[in-house]
This record gives C-alpha cells, structure tokens and sequence, in this order.
C-alpha cells in the first residue's frame, strides 16, 4: 500500500503581514501589535496556538446597547447579533470563535424560520463546543438541535407521515453535495430513518422539551446508498458520514472557508486522506489547510461583513457598545442567526454596490466617536499628506497598504490640502482630511480583504 | 460564506455548494450607470467592453413602443398548485388532504373546469380569467423532476435538464434578438442578476435601490467631502484578483453615488392604486408599468414574488397571504397597463420550481413535489387552460406527486415563437421535440 501524500506546508517567510492574513482568516484581525507577535512565534507555533488556545475568556470590557445597558441576546431584539459580535471581538480562543461562524453557514439555520433567539443561542454555543472537534458528532448533534428540529421539520418527521425536509439538506447542504451519491429513494429512506424526534408547546415558553419518541420511529428496515437495515436517526448521519463522496465534500467546502482558489488536486487527496485517517475529526483538516502554502501566496479574499465589523473593533480596542451594529449588520450583508436560507451566505453577493454602502456606514459607526473635531484640533494637525495618511492608518492598527493603494489616499490627501486657499482651511483641512482618511482606508481594497 | 473566493466571485465563478449547478449568469461583469432617460440606475452586466455612455444611446435608439414584453415571477421554493387550483370536493383530494384540503365553497370556482377552484387569494386573477386573461397551466414540469430546489430551480432558468448550462433562457433570447447597447432589453428589478436572463454577447441589467444611496462620515464635509467622495473610485488594485474586485465594485458605488445625486424616487404616476406593503413587489410592479409607459425599450423582465412558499410545515399560515398580495400586485399590474393603454404589449408568466406532493405531510405541510402551477396573464394570451389537470385518481406519479401534462419548455418554445416571433430552436435545446400550443388570441 501506497502512503497516502503529505499536504504542503509553507516554508516561505512568516512576517507581518503573513500573521496579518492569518489572523484575518483564522480569526477576527489583530489587535494592535499582534500581527508583529505572531509573526514572531513563526508559523507552526503560530497554528498551534489558534488549534489549542488557553481556556476560554473574554478580554476587556463587556459589551452593552446604546444606553450603556447589558444586553438580553435571548429576548431584545438585535441583542442575539450583538452578543456574538461582542464575542468575536473579545475571545481569546479567535479560531473556535471563527469555526463556530462557519459552522453557522455550512448548517444554516434562520430565527426567521425558528421564531426563538433562545434556541439559536443554543444552537451557537453547540456550535462554539464542537468548533474542532469530530465532525461525525458534531452531525449527530446538530440532526437533535432544537432550532433545527424546528428550522427543517425534523420534529415533524413522524412514522405515520415522513417530512423530508431535514433528511434532503442532510445529503444535499450538510455532507454529500447535490447530486453526489444519493437518490430520491435515498432521501425518503433517511427521512424514515430520522423519525422521532417531537416536542411540546408551552404558552408563554414556547417550543419546550425536545425529545426522541420511540412511538414516532418507524423501526421498519431501510435502505440507504445500497445498506439495508432497522437504521436510526443516528445511523442516519453516520452513514452520511461515512459514504464516500463526504471526503470531497467535506475537504472542499472547509477549504473554501479558508482559501478563495480551489485546492490543487494532490492537496484534496492528502487532505481527504488526513480526515479520513482521523476518524472525521475537524480540527486536523483546519491545521493543514492553515499551514498551507496557498493560503500565504494566493490571491486576498474578501473579508465577510461581520469579520470587516469584529476587526475594527478589536483594532480600536473598542468593545460593542451600540446597538447599531445590529440594523448596520442587514445593510452590509451579515446579519448574525439570519442566513439568507439553508445554503447559508452566497460568497459572491458580499459586495455590490448595495453592500458596500453598508461596509462604508459600519466604518462610519467604528470610528465616528474617535472623529477629530476640526474646530477643538484646529492648529494641531500638519498640512502635510504622508504624515496625516501614516496617522489614519495607525488609527487602525497599521494594517498593510499596497503601492496602488497608498498613491491613491496620498493622491486625495494632497488635493484635499492643496484646497486649503484661506488660513481657516488651513487649520480645519487637515483634520477633515484626517477623519476622511480613516474612512478611505477602512473601505480600501487592502482593508477589506486579508 | 466564504466558499469560492471573493477572487473568483469578482471574475465569477460562485458555487452556491458543491454539487450544486452553478447558477446562469455566474461570471457576467457588472457595472452600474444611470439611464438618465429612464432615471433609473442600472447594474449592466456583460458587454463590458463598451462604454457606458452608449447605453443611453442605444436605449434612446431602441425605444420602440410596439415590442412585446415578457415579465418572468417566481414564485421561490416551490408553490403548492393543489391549494392554487384545487379540485374541490374530490374525495382524493381530501382523504390526501386531511388538514389543507380546501372546502369547495372557500374558493371561487374555474369556469373552464369547474370541478377546480381557485384558491380564495387568487380571487383577483379569477376575475381576469373571467375577462380571458389568464391561461392556467395546472401540471406544469418536466418527466423525472428532480427535487432540490437549487437544481430544478437551475432547469427552469436554462430552459434545459442541464445542470451545466450557463446562459438564462431568456438571456439567450436576448443574444439572438437584442442589441449591444441596450441594457434595458433583459432587466431584473432586484438587487442582483436574475440567472433566467444571463446572456452571452448582449448587456442586460437590475435596477438597484435608488434612494437613500448617501456616504455621510462624521466631521467630513465642504470641500475635503466631495475630494473623499471622489476618492472612493479611485482604487484601482489591479495586482490581485480579490482586491481588484472592491476596488471595482467602489469605483461603481462612486459613479452610481454621482448619478442619483438628483434623483427623486417613487412617483409612478400610476392611474391605479397598487397593494400597500412592505414587500417591494407592488412598488416593483407599478414602477415597471411607469418604464412601460415612458417608451423605454424592455423585452424580458423578471420580479421575485413575495413569500416564501416551500411550505414543509404550517401552510395554511403564510401561503395564503403571500399568495394574496402576489394576486393583488399582478391585477393592478394588469389594470395599470389597461389604463396606460398598454395592456396588449405585456405577458406575465408565474413559475415555481415545482410543485408539491400530493399527500400532506403531517405538519400541516406538505414536501416537495414534481408539476406546479402555471399561469400566463395578459390581454393578448388565449385565456383557455394549457394541458389538463391530470386528476389524483390516476395523476400521480409512483412517488405520490402530481404529474406534468405540460412540458416547460414547451412553454418557453411556444412564448419564444407566438411571443417574440423568434425562432425557438436557437435558444432552447432539442426545441423540436416540444409541442407547440397555441398561447395568443
């Protein structure tokens, strides 16, 4: 037997800017210095890190709405976004805060169809617990979450009258592919398979005790990609899991969270071989594609709108302390517990000309209060294009400005000033320039995409 | 989410899932302009090599107030046609039917067959079914209906069982018919590309939200403001894929920003008075009849219609609502044009993915099917039923679903050649192989 071929790993040099994407994509941004720390620990060292951070804490100040009052995320609304925003922000465990959104997207499930933000949260923090772990269980665990239960009518599913809805985006969403290996027959088969699962309705508390009843399950024999057997709605998930066409699947869509070209084709093989090997675990397969080269040398991908919103925050040091970020969250594209349906976001409408008027008021709103009063600085600032782009981009944290980038603010910059024609705007111009800077830099084609 | 890069998204290549059909029109450019004949701002995509100030040229040019138009509904997630023309008092039905069944005094009988009813939202469109207006095609598919929402949904905007396929049936239409520089001849009125009118050679467009398109930032203003605003589209970032892809997108958003500047929207002069809702299919609807109205040379249009209709559960909750204020837009669409004198210029056609299965499923639901519902509306269509509803008794395939009698892509051969005079065989594969019904007065 041939062994199986090992997934590459980045030998280049692991610098600044290297950390930098790396803790866009593995994360929410750095704070300031960061990227500098991280590159100092080397790549490796670096991966291990975000694999097996210390025990969970939130750093810094708790996040509050507008009034300066705590948040309710299982009743106010817009409260559930917040609460997890605040979370991406301040955790120091950023890759299991970042695996928990993708999870979110590969098992999409909308309050829109749950109706309970309660359940949402618990689905999140199931989420938040199985971020790296096997994703067998992790399955299981999702095919018994309440808000799916709700979302896809799996407690619907009875014996007497199967509702497919769950046992289809089972196969089609959560681990084949469409038209990967399965049949209708395949889709009526499971959905036997996963009857049972009921609840009860209580006025005032709404959908309660979820719970499996054997009354409900049809313990006929099923036949499923070609096995036959009394399966359950366990078995129902593992024999997803474990037919073959998972592997591609699984290895795909995962790299796709990570990398914005596909996998070259000895990578998918040593990938599909690595989390095989593992016994379905996840967080073997995040590793390698994290030390990949293709994530160091490839093209910059595009951050999704509520990583570009977490980033600036942990940049200023800022915590969540409006409610605005949840209204801003359904202009730029992202709102938290909303995906758009059970496929969950569409990469490819993050931006258009809609969203990113969206991404231009979220930068408003992360730096507005910070905004330079031309009449309090007047005097303060230099006329002087370079320094007050240097200060606009230290605002920020530093992050990394290409050539192309650069000549265009400074080309702004120095109009703007050359404006100034009378001694007032020689004094007030700097610092609108400075305020509009911050602006331009945060919706640049360096800052939106790592 | 991040599946597929921004990278290529820019160039185009989204995958919604593994597996799934790449949805047509993936990979068109975008631009956006505005027609200041039309006061409209438009994204154009395709065509990107001309400049956008032809458009408003071709646009003048091409104003032809005789051309027919098809407006293209959707009905998303595959809407429930045994609720939309039931067979009332069948006992099938019921016995099928235990919660959902309609009572035959619920709904206003169809006068071609009176053993069907319309459900009691459609009661507007049972009205211009009176006046021979509608065209109800009761078991719409194809053989073998595949049921995902994501593919059969891809079959019905290719015109084609191909899940490969990545020009729009009505995109291809446009490439044989249309011209180069009139992007209002395929328009989606939506905020992104409806994949039925991805062309290959011609431009065609969605209208975007026009009001409300400011870039206020705090203690920014006078001169330094407009130089920012400016500089919003001046990125240019060619070096990579993923950065020239903002860089693109901010350059438009500084364009579009420029051109609405004037624009005042929402004034359609309509001489009906449309639905009041927050959906903006209504406000969608009477905008059209305006552009209608103004001489601006449309062909195929596409609107979403409101809701949400794959109703694995609780059905009878929203399917009737959103059914309703669908029926309510389309009848004010109808008397709008009727009023503009434009009646004998439009043909709408609804569609859905599929239907749904015959049996309810036990949540008061019901699971996705194979035939739907179509309907054909307008002052020029035949008015009489297109195929046959195919009864319970004997109409339902081995997996309890209704069958079709009615090809969709003898449909779309049928509205290519009646409708718009063209040769169907260019634009629809294996088009001989459909029959041809007689769709017009």
């Amino acid at each position: 037997m041939v062994a199986a071929a090992q997934v590459p790993v980045y030998h280049g040099p692991f610098g600044k800017k290297e950390a930098e994407r790396l803790l866009w994509r593995a994360g929410f941004g750095p704070k300031p210095g960061e990227a500098k720390e991280v590159a100092r620990k080397g790549l490796k060292r670096a991966v291990d890190d975000l694999l097996h951070p210390p025990s969970p804490r939130l750093i810094g100040k708790a996040p509050t709405a507008d009034g300066g009052e705590p948040l309710s995320p299982r009743d106010a609304w817009g409260h559930d976004h917040l609460w997890w925003l605040d979370r991406m922000v301040r955790s120091n465990q950023q890759l299991v805060e970042r695996m928990t959104l993708i999870w979110h997207d590969w098992f999409a499930t909308s309050n829109a169809g749950v109706g309970s933000q309660k359940w949402m949260l618990n689905q999140n923090s199931l989420f938040r617990k199985r971020a790296l772990g096997n994703f067998e269980s992790l399955l299981i665990a999702v095919t018994r979450d309440p808000a799916m239960l709700i979302w896809l009518n799996g407690r619907d599913n009875t014996k007497w009258s199967p509702n497919e809805n769950y046992a289809r985006e089972l196969m089609e969403i959560f681990s084949l592919g469409a038209g990967s290996g399965y049949t209708e027959d395949d889709v009526r088969e499971q959905a036997r398979a996963l009857t049972g699962w009921r609840n009860d309705w209580e006025d005032g508390a709404g959908d309660v005790n979820f719970r499996y009843d054997a009354t409900r399950h049809d313990n006929g024999v099923k036949f499923v990609f070609g096995h036959s057997g009394n399966f359950g709605w366990e078995d129902a998930c593992r024999l997803c899991v474990q037919h073959p066409p998972h592997l591609t699947y699984f290895v795909r869509r995962l790299w796709s969270y990570f990398v914005p070209t596909p996998p070259p084709a000895t990578t998918e093989s040593a990938l599909k071989a690595l989390y095989k090997r593992s016994g379905h675990e996840i967080a073997p397969v995040v590793g390698a594609i994290l030390r990949h080269p293709r994530l160091y040398t490839g093209p910059a991908m595009l951050k999704p709108p509520v990583v570009q919103v977490a980033g600036m925050l942990r940049a200023r040091g800022r915590p969540v302390d409006t409610g605005a970020w949840a209204w801003i969250s359904e202009i730029d594209g992202q709102r938290l517990f909303y995906p758009p349906n059970v496929a969950g976001w569409s990469e490819d409408r993050w931006l258009d000309t809609s969203t990113f008027r969206g991404r231009w008021i979220a930068a408003n709103y992360a730096a507005r209060k910070y905004a330079l009063d031309p009449g309090a600085a007047s005097g303060k600032l230099p006329l002087d294009a370079q320094e007050l782009l240097s200060r606009a981009l230290d605002f920020w944290g530093n992050p990394g400005l290409k050539r192309d980038t650069r000549t265009a603010l400074l080309g702004f910059a120095k109009s703007a000033l050359a404006d100034a024609d009378q001694s007032w705007k020689k004094a007030q111009y700097p610092v609108l320039v400075l305020n509009a800077l911050r602006m331009l830099v945060a919706v640049s084609p360096d800052y939106q995409t790592c | 989410m991040l599946r597929r890069s921004v990278a290529e998204a820019g160039r185009g290549l989204p995958i919604i899932e593994e597996g799934m059909p790449l949805p047509a029109g993936s990979g068109l450019s975008r631009r956006t302009f505005l027609t200041r004949t039309a006061g409209f701002a438009l994204a154009v995509y395709g065509a990107s090599k001309l400049p956008l100030g032809l458009f408003e040229e071709g646009i003048a040019r091409a104003a032809a107030p005789t051309d027919p138009i098809l407006v293209s509904i959707f009905l998303d997630g595959g809407a429930d046609s045994l609720s939309m023309l039931y067979p009332a008092g069948d006992a099938q039905y019921a016995a099928l039917r235990p919660t959902l069944a309609l009572a035959p005094e619920a709904g206003l009988p169809f006068a071609e067959d009176t053993s069907l009813h319309w459900h009691p939202s459609l009661a507007p469109l049972a009205e211009l079914h009176g006046e021979g207006k509608v065209s109800a095609i009761p078991a719409i598919g194809y053989t073998n209906a595949d049921q995902s929402h994501f593919t059969s949904r891809h079959y019905w905007e290719v015109g084609a069982t191909d899940a490969h396929l990545r020009t729009g049936w009505m995109g291809r239409y446009l490439d044989v018919a249309g011209t180069m520089d009139n992007p209002l001849q395929g328009l989606a009125l939506s905020d992104s590309l409806q994949p039925s009118l991805a062309s290959t050679n011609v431009p065609i467009a969605a209208v975007s939200q026009v009001d409300d398109y400011g870039f206020w930032a705090q203690n920014v203003w006078g001169e330094p403001e407009t130089r920012m605003l400016d500089a919003i589209g001046s990125f240019t970032a060619s070096s990579d894929p993923g950065r020239a892809q903002v860089a693109e997108v901010a350059s438009r958003v500084a364009h579009l920003r420029e051109q609405l500047l004037p624009f005042d929207n929402g004034n359609w002069g309509s001489p009906v008075t449309y639905p009041t809702s927050s959906d903006p299919f209504p406000a969608r609807l009477a905008g059209l009849a305006a552009m209608i109205a103004a001489g601006l040379p449309l062909r195929c249009v596409t609107v979403s219609a409101p809701g949400m209709y794959d109703t694995h559960a609780d059905q009878a909750t929203d399917f009737g609502s959103a059914l309703a204020l669908t029926a309510d837009s389309l009848k004010a669409f109808q008397r709008d044009l009727e009023a503009r004198g434009l009646a004998d210029r439009v043909i709408v056609h609804v569609w859905s993915e599929f239907g749904r299965r015959g049996e309810e499923n036990g949540s008061l639901g019901t699971d996705h099917g194979a035939a739907g519902m179509g309907l054909l509306i307008g002052s020029q269509v035949k008015g009489q039923m297109l195929g046959e509803f195919p009864g319970l008794a004997s109409g339902l395939d081995e997996d309890g679903n209704l069958k079709a009698t009615f090809d969709f892509r003898s449909l779309y051969c049928s509205l290519l050649e009646q409708w718009f005079s063209t040769d169907a065989a260019a634009i629809i594969p294996s088009a001989a192989s459909f029959d041809r019904p007689s769709l017009l007065k």
